[in-house]
């Protein structure tokens, strides 16, 4: 796709200062230059010229936002992204929970799903998944009505079985879902213990005390003062000698929280300690 | 023109240059340098190892909103793109792949050309598409200098052809000697 440069930096401020006046959904201390590709590349989707005629749209048309919402934020994701991260989380942090009563898991920024259903599928194969409870929550009410329904392009399923594999699975990755036309459907076995739901982790609380909480790829788009507010939401919910995973290139280095944690070697998970 | 930022672009074939290029480059210059490479994300590359034995200069991989020190290479790590989100820090982002590709060349390149403007300076070397050419133009457009590695000498010729054809008027540069055209940047004001 042809990169064009629609919006000035000015002009971005102005416009994310409308959208949290009249909608609520603060995005000014999301990282700039991410930002301003996303509203470029939704005015080029949507056939917008200029700044103007794209702020016009966003203002004067409350049912536009779902999608404004949907379009600046990144929902890319995939299925045992990481492969390592993923086989640790079965031969070592799962287990270690798996001696508690009950688990409970926030998949914190969960797009469209894969990532909870990942946690599940390792869940089901180490017998732990009927004591667990897999909270996948996300800003954009759209990819979240998505996920609920646990259906992803079949063209994906070939890199999602090499990912599974090198994760360490073990079983066929295709009994786990039916294969129609070209999307994938995953069973409801896998998502009956998911809850999915719509939550900001710019304006929401806490809302649980979690065992694990995974927030991959998602910290990437906020700056510094917004990472370090969304770490003190999660060191909020989250129960002492308990985990913290962040993306392959997020760190809870440099943050308030390090002195509190300790992290897994050669992993992004922090342990919290007591 | 005074030299902020030095881009260096490659796909297929693109490595054997750099491990050549990288040992000449005098520890002096007075700029970052970033890397942006198509490689796999599975398995993890050792790739960061390779060039920083290559090299006397301090080299790493990039992590997210890293600030950016003059005399260091910079990698950008498989599977991100990397954009620019002032003239000293680094934002990465897992948006779609551009050119079937991420990371991205172009992504990176324009990223850096509304940064840095005519004080952006890019490298492209050996690969099989285009990625990288549309953001070469934009720094030609912002006056900043742009080198390409020759075709000639390139194992996997297309990406430097295209980027020659795009810009005639480029600098084409064999890989011998391409560590003096970086060395002479800091000379430029």
């Amino acid at each position: 796709m042809m990169e064009l440069d629609i919006i000035k930096d000015d002009e971005m401020d102005l416009l994310l200062e409308d959208v949290s006046t009249i909608y609520g959904y603060d995005f000014t201390q999301y990282s700039k230059a991410s930002l301003k590709r996303r509203l470029n590349r939704i005015c080029l989707i949507d056939k917008l010229a200029s700044f103007a005629e794209l702020r016009y749209q966003v203002v004067n048309d409350p049912s536009y936002l779902q999608r404004f919402v949907e379009e600046i934020t990144v929902n890319v994701t995939e299925m045992f992204r990481d492969p390592y991260f993923y086989k640790k989380l079965r031969e070592d942090i799962l287990p270690k929970l798996g001696t508690y009563p009950f688990i409970r898991i926030w998949v914190a920024g969960c797009s469209t799903g894969e990532e909870a259903y990942s946690i599940a599928v390792l869940l089901q194969e180490i017998n732990l998944y009927h004591k667990s409870l897999i909270y996948a929550t996300d800003i954009n009410p759209t990819v979240i009505e998505k996920a609920s329904k646990g259906i992803f392009p079949l063209s994906k399923m070939k890199q999602y079985s090499e990912n599974y594999i090198h994760a360490g699975g073990t079983q066929d990755f295709s009994s786990y879902y039916v294969a129609m036309y070209d999307i994938a459907k995953f069973h409801e076995s896998l998502s009956k213990r998911i809850l999915f739901s719509t939550h900001n982790l710019v304006s929401d609380s806490s809302f649980n005390e979690f065992q694990l909480i995974l927030c991959r790829n998602v910290l990437i788009y906020f700056d510094k003062d917004l990472q370090n507010k969304v770490f003190r939401l999660f060191d909020n919910s989250l129960q002492n000698l308990c985990y913290l995973a962040l993306g392959d290139k997020e760190t809870l280095r440099f943050s308030s929280l390090e002195s509190r944690y300790r992290q897994v070697k050669d992993q992004k998970i922090w342990q919290k300690l007591n | 023109m005074a030299t902020d930022i030095l881009l260096i672009g490659g796909s297929a074939g693109s490595i054997t240059v750099l491990l050549q290029v990288l040992p000449a480059i005098d520890t002096d210059i007075s700029f970052p340098i970033v890397i942006v490479l198509h490689r796999k994300s599975y398995p993890k590359s050792e790739l960061d190892h390779l060039l920083e034995i290559s090299t006397a200069l301090p080299v790493q991989e990039v992590d997210d909103k890293m600030e950016l020190e003059n005399g260091k290479i910079y990698l950008v790590p498989a599977d991100y793109h990397l954009l620019f989100e002032d003239e000293r820090s680094i934002a990465l982002d897992v948006s779609e792949k551009v050119n079937y590709s991420r990371p991205s060349i172009d992504v990176t390149f324009l990223s850096a050309v509304s940064i840095f403007g005519d004080r952006t300076v890019a490298l492209l070397l050996s690969g099989g598409n285009k990625d990288g050419v549309e953001g070469l133009v934009s720094i030609v457009e912002h006056h900043g200098r742009v080198l390409i590695q020759d075709p000639v000498t390139a194992e996997v010729d297309y990406m430097p052809q295209q980027a020659m054809e795009a810009l005639p008027m480029a600098t084409i540069l064999r890989p011998e000697h391409m560590a003096d055209a970086i060395n002479q940047l800091k000379h430029y004001k």
